[in-house]
């Protein structure tokens, strides 16, 4: 065992963990913010996307110990401390950006990357950037109106063809 | 997964040092080696990371040749191969944007896969891999699916890129996983025409020369009007038969042309 140390949400944190200890586990397990889902096991499905250093990685894909001294945060910070939601997650309650809700905390975390780099993505721009998340029930529509209305764009009636 | 020892090394030196180790694999992005180690396709007693090392990051340009260190990842090249903007482009449609942000060039020339996108630029553009021990020139560096020209306990440290006149990439790709279901890179420089065909063959990466003879004669899409790419030793799986990849070849072969 090796002790890593990293800022997760603002807080710095440490724990004990192996070699293979992957990103999602020590987050999951050893801090428990279960909010970061691991959703397959071939790096497809970004149900885990986080942000190490400010940039959208799959959690399940990078070891604990390579995020050692990072800023990494989760979707459990993206709430105000009161539990309001924000903009992003605001807009997919709004505009039913999720129904089971599995692939949510990954959704939001690629959204709020894809917002800070491209503040007013196209329709084009937004599911092209969301290529590596996956969502079996909502057929995506409502996700990508979601995050059109989150960076403060008219919301087209997107039909579902 | 099985459990290893992690190292970070802080240079190239002490890097290869760690690599002499039994059963010891270099970790780059990691967006193919853990996948692989998960499913137990890879169980190595020992990885040695290589994304604490500088020396092997970053994008630079001196005269006509762009260099790009192994460690750097694909949304870098994306963001900052302005000097060879196919090659940019390339960069900026390897899987998503969360494996752009791990992934890198030395792991995915390593690595070989015969759908990758990399290895058609590198074998495409004529470049230079360069290692911890020599420069390896593309045409000799592939040597068949999932293998190089590497030793045990070698790295690549960067890759050089001669820049060419014109350019282009066309990936055709599968949906579900991404990669290319067939890809045509295309360079033209003082010397000729390159033709690079990834995703198609079961050899992995390689040159269609006769599309090369006539674009070099004629850099327009009708110049491979008259040419056949040969079905022969073409994959076949469920995505494609090896008929429609050798039909693929030469649509994206002209769509590449067209757009260089
Ligand atoms: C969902 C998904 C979609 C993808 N889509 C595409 C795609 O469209 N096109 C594409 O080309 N690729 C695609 N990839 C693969 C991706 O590009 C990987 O990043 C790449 O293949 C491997 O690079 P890496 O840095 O992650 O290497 P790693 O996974 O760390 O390593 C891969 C192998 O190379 C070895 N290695 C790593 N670095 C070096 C080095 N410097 N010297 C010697 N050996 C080394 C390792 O030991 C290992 O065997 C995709 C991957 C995923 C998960």
């Amino acid at each position: 065992m090796t002790e890593v140390k990293m800022t997760v949400n603002g807080r710095e944190v440490s724990g004990d963990v192996e070699g293979r200890t992957l990103l999602s586990t020590f987050l999951r397990e050893n801090l428990g913010l279960t909010g970061t889902h691991v959703g397959c096991d071939t790096s497809q499905c970004g149900a885990c996307v986080v942000h190490v250093n400010g940039k959208a990685v799959k959690s399940c894909t990078m070891f604990a110990q390579e995020a050692a001294g990072a800023d990494v945060a989760t979707i459990e910070g993206q709430a105000g401390a009161d539990g309001s939601l924000n903009t992003i997650q605001q807009a997919f309650q709004d505009y039913h950006g999720l129904q089971c809700g599995f692939c949510t905390p990954g959704m939001v975390m690629s959204a709020a990357a894809l917002l800070k780099e491209n503040p007013k993505p196209t329709e084009a721009e937004i599911r092209n950037y969301l290529e590596g998340n996956i969502c079996r029930c909502t057929g995506y529509h409502n996700i990508v109106r979601a995050i059109m209305a989150a960076s403060g764009q008219d919301v087209p009636a997107v039909a579902a063809e | 997964m099985y459990n290893f020892d992690f190292e970070q090394p802080a240079s190239v030196e002490a890097a290869v040092a760690a690599l002499q180790a039994e059963d010891t694999l270099p970790l780059s992005g990691g967006q193919t080696l853990i996948p692989s180690m998960k499913q137990r396709l890879n169980a190595p007693a020992k990885l040695v990371s290589l994304t604490g090392i500088d020396a092997l990051k970053g994008v630079s340009v001196d005269g006509g040749t762009l260099t790009i260190g192994a460690a750097t990842t694909h949304a870098t090249v994306a963001a900052e191969a302005t000097a060879y903007p196919a090659l940019a482009a390339l960069a900026g449609g390897i899987g998503d944007p969360a494996v752009r942000n791990r992934g890198t060039i030395g792991g995915s020339l390593a690595n070989n896969d015969p759908s990758a996108c990399y290895p058609s630029a590198v074998l495409g553009t004529g470049a230079t891999v360069v290692t911890n021990a020599r420069e390896i020139a593309a045409d000799d560096f592939f040597d068949g699916v999932f293998t190089t020209a590497l030793e045990e306990g070698e790295i690549i440290t960067a890759v050089k890129f001669p820049i060419p006149e014109k350019a282009n990439y066309q990936k055709f790709e599968q949906p579900a996983s991404r990669f290319a279901l067939t890809g045509v890179f295309v360079a033209k420089t003082a010397d000729g025409v390159r033709v690079a065909v990834t995703g198609a063959s079961e050899e992995g990466v390689f040159r269609w020369t006769e599309a090369e003879e006539a674009l070099s004669a004629n850099f327009t899409p009708e110049a491979v009007d008259g040419l056949t790419a040969s079905a022969d030793g073409l994959i076949s799986d469920l995505h494609g038969t090896p008929q429609y990849r050798a039909s693929l070849i030469k649509t994206l072969t002209k769509r590449a042309v067209a757009a260089a």
